[in-house]
């Protein structure tokens, strides 16, 4: 600012516009670098959409940055034929009913448990969630061969239910975890007079807790939504004709070459709808981030 | 905090509005109610599988025979167990200490301008899309062919800018008198003096790279105090006298050429052939020396790294997740910085600190806290990371870039059926993530 001054002399007007000149050049090299990280992150989201507009021979003789050249080879065609592929519209069909059941199941159970831990007296209870805590980090390979071959007894090997059951309850911990350190923010004159009012402790959870722990209980689902759509192993383990949509297209993967007008398509349709949720949600995920970065 | 709360509130002596508490053993019964679904599920899906899973661990592959620490001594012996173990610690090396600088970086940076969001919602995308789909995104970039790989595309464009191509890719000498080898560069066996002339001819050239124009070689005329000579293609069609300049013969320009002194072999001096293949080197001193065509006119044109083979593979697949996580650190540190009270960083400022000093003596500590957590999260990630690894490293390769918790997957399960085994890796999974459950448990403790 002080070489702006000397520059440009007394006029005070011309003085201020230079020193805005000058921090706004100042800052250039940032907006050029942010810019240039910007679009280098992008491009490979970019590139498997483009990708999945080019029929199989043009995949082959070009990179996906030539989709725009002249003539255009952009074709729909791909994805007009997984649209009528009824094994990839069957997996997104059951990723869809798992994700629905696997977001809402532990919802409700972890709200409940987070209200007990949070404003219910029972013996014990701190230590018990410190149970809850200490499941936070158990990897879920702890359960897979065991779940396996119960499911393998009880029939829910291979069902929207199994892979909704086991998606639950490997949700619980955090869920319990997020929410019970959410209510317990709650005031506490606002139970204590519902309370006083006789409302039961059941209807204080459904009129008062659970509205006041939406923001809470949108993290959770978001995350869960993305975690579950987006699940690879607990499919490939627990299903095999009723696989969700990521292990469907896995074991399409073996031939990559071979086959990329149906992967990338499908990848990137599959991906439409975590971002979409993500686009919608934006301010709960980062929300739920901040909140739940021990997990 | 809520827990000492709401425990003093019964504690107090009871307020006239405050109607009796339930009876204690009514309002364990409400307790219990709240808990029993959880206490269902994490029993049944989370609590007795990890206790089968470790009890599994010591009994054979059918489940029969218990076989003490059989399996985790077949564990530790198994090489491409050894591999995933070593690519783990790698990925744990690089991956967290990259993502932390990453999110820095970022989080800094955006704090300075006004479309901050924007930059924010591109860093982000990688964290909701899949990384299964993520694994197809980085087949796609890291395909061989710099005509389909955009990573290997980058590279042929950068190293177009650094680099000069050379005049050909290959070549043959037409005679005995040039020895050597296009990667070495080809030298002329018998030395010259001043007032000789070097005649260096090459065939075997790839029919593109004769130029457009072709010019017919010239010898030049020897001159008394220097070196001149001749590079061409010694070749015409219907083949020619190998050694000779003759009609129709297409000198070679561009060529670098380089004169040695014959004595030591050290090169005293260099240039570049004419478009009639022509070249000279004047004003030399008397004694022996060798012509030599530099190994510089001939280039490979890039083949492309092999991101997908074996040694570039678990590199790729680091870089792949560090674009994935990038924005997950961003977001955090963004919070942290945005959490550092503005005083301090004036006053820094006020008294004489340049930016970097601010940074390094404020700012860093302050988001110290946050840091580690970014630290912790991905290193707990990193351990388990799976989808990644099988979606992007072709089945061939996924011995040389495997990591436990493929393994895990691969023995017990993809056909092999090796419970025992599998529970074994699983459980050495669990106890790598114990020191994160004490560290866990400890901090909830200190927070109430």
């Amino acid at each position: 600012m002080a070489v702006a001054e000397a520059r440009h002399g007394p006029v005070v007007i011309e003085e201020s516009v230079a020193t805005r000149v000058l921090r706004v050049l100042g800052k250039a090299p940032v907006h050029v670098a942010l810019a240039v990280i910007g679009v280098l992150w992008l491009m490979p989201t970019i590139g498997l959409l483009f990708t999945s507009l080019l029929t199989p021979t043009d995949a082959q003789a070009a990179g996906w940055w030539q989709v725009f050249s002249e003539p255009s080879i952009v074709t729909f065609e791909n994805y007009r034929n997984i649209f009528s592929d009824d094994g990839i519209m069957g997996s997104l069909w059951v990723t869809a009913q798992v994700t629905l059941g696997a977001t809402i199941l532990p919802i409700l159970v972890a709200s409940l448990a987070g209200y007990a831990f949070a404003w219910l007296e029972f013996p014990g209870r701190d230590w018990i969630f410190l149970g809850v805590i200490a499941l936070l980090v158990v990897p879920l390979q702890m359960s897979l061969i065991p779940i396996f071959e119960l499911y393998n007894k009880t029939g829910l090997y291979d069902t929207i239910l199994g892979l909704v059951f086991f998606h639950s309850a490997f949700a619980l911990p955090f869920g319990i975890f997020l929410l019970r350190n959410f209510f317990a923010g709650i005031p506490r004159d606002l139970l204590e007079a519902a309370r006083i009012d006789g409302a039961s402790e059941l209807r204080i959870f459904a009129r008062v807790v659970l509205p006041l722990g939406i923001p809470a209980i949108a993290s959770l689902g978001i995350f869960q939504v993305l975690f579950v759509w987006n699940d690879l192993l607990v499919g490939l383990v627990l299903a095999q004709d009723n696989q969700p949509i990521a292990p469907e297209i896995f074991s399409q993967l073996r031939q990559f070459g071979a086959n990329l007008e149906i992967i990338a398509p499908a990848a990137f349709f599959s991906a439409v709808v975590p971002l979409t949720i993500f686009a919608m949600f934006q301010r709960y995920f980062v929300e739920g981030l901040l909140a739940g970065s021990v997990k | 905090m809520s827990s000492t709360g709401s425990s003093t509130v019964t504690a107090a002596p009871p307020v006239t509005e405050v109607p009796p508490p339930p009876s204690s053993r009514g309002k364990h019964a409400i307790s219990l109610a709240f808990l029993a679904p959880a206490i269902f599920f994490l029993g049944v899906w989370v609590v007795y599988p990890a206790i089968r899973t470790l009890i599994r661990s010591f009994y054979s592959d059918r489940g029969g025979e218990f076989v003490w620490f059989e399996n985790y001594e077949a564990l530790f012996r198994d090489e491409t167990i050894q591999t995933a173990i070593k690519n783990n610690v790698i990925w744990v090396l690089v991956v967290p200490a990259g993502v932390t600088a990453l999110g820095l970086l970022f989080a800094v940076l955006t704090e300075r301008v006004p479309w901050a969001p924007a930059f924010k919602v591109a860093v982000f995308v990688p964290l909701a899309v899949s990384l299964f789909a993520v694994g197809v995104i980085w087949r796609i970039m890291y395909q061989q062919d710099p005509d389909r790989g955009a990573i290997n595309a980058g590279i042929v464009a950068v190293q177009g800018i650094f680099t000069e191509q050379g005049a050909l890719t290959t070549a043959k000498p037409s005679t005995d008198a040039l020895a050597g080898s296009p990667e070495g560069g080809l030298t002329l066996e018998k030395t010259v003096q001043q007032g000789g002339v070097a005649l260096l001819g090459l065939t075997a050239i790839k029919a593109g790279e004769l130029p457009a124009e072709p010019e017919q070689a010239v010898t030049p005329e020897a001159t008394p105090d220097g070196i001149t000579g001749v590079v061409w293609r010694d070749f015409k069609p219907g083949g020619g006298t190998p050694g000779e300049v003759e009609q129709d013969e297409v000198g070679l320009g561009g060529v670098t050429i380089k004169l040695r002194s014959a004595a030591d072999g050290k090169t005293v001096d260099s240039t570049t052939s004419n478009a009639d293949g022509s070249f000279a080197f004047e004003g030399l001193e008397e004694g022996d020396y060798r012509v030599a065509i530099g190994k510089e006119t001939f280039s490979k044109p890039f083949q492309g790294f092999n991101w997908l083979g074996d040694q570039l593979i678990t590199p790729a697949l680091l870089i792949a997740f560090l674009w994935v996580q990038a924005g997950f650190a961003m977001v955090i540190t963004a919070a942290g910085l945005a959490a550092i009270p503005r005083d301090l960083l004036e006053a820094a400022r006020t008294d004489g600190g340049t930016e970097w000093q601010v940074f390094r003596r404020i700012t860093v500590p302050q988001l110290m806290p946050v840091l580690i957590v970014v630290l912790v999260t991905q290193i707990i990630g990193v351990l388990k990371v799976f989808d990644l690894v099988v979606s992007i490293v072709p089945a061939s390769r996924r011995d040389s870039a495997t990591v436990i918790a493929v393994e895990m997957w691969e023995r017990s399960f993809s056909g092999q059926n090796r419970f025992g085994f599998g529970a074994a890796i699983s459980t050495f999974m669990f106890v790598l993530f114990i020191p994160f459950l004490v560290l866990n448990i400890r901090r909830f403790k200190r927070e109430n």
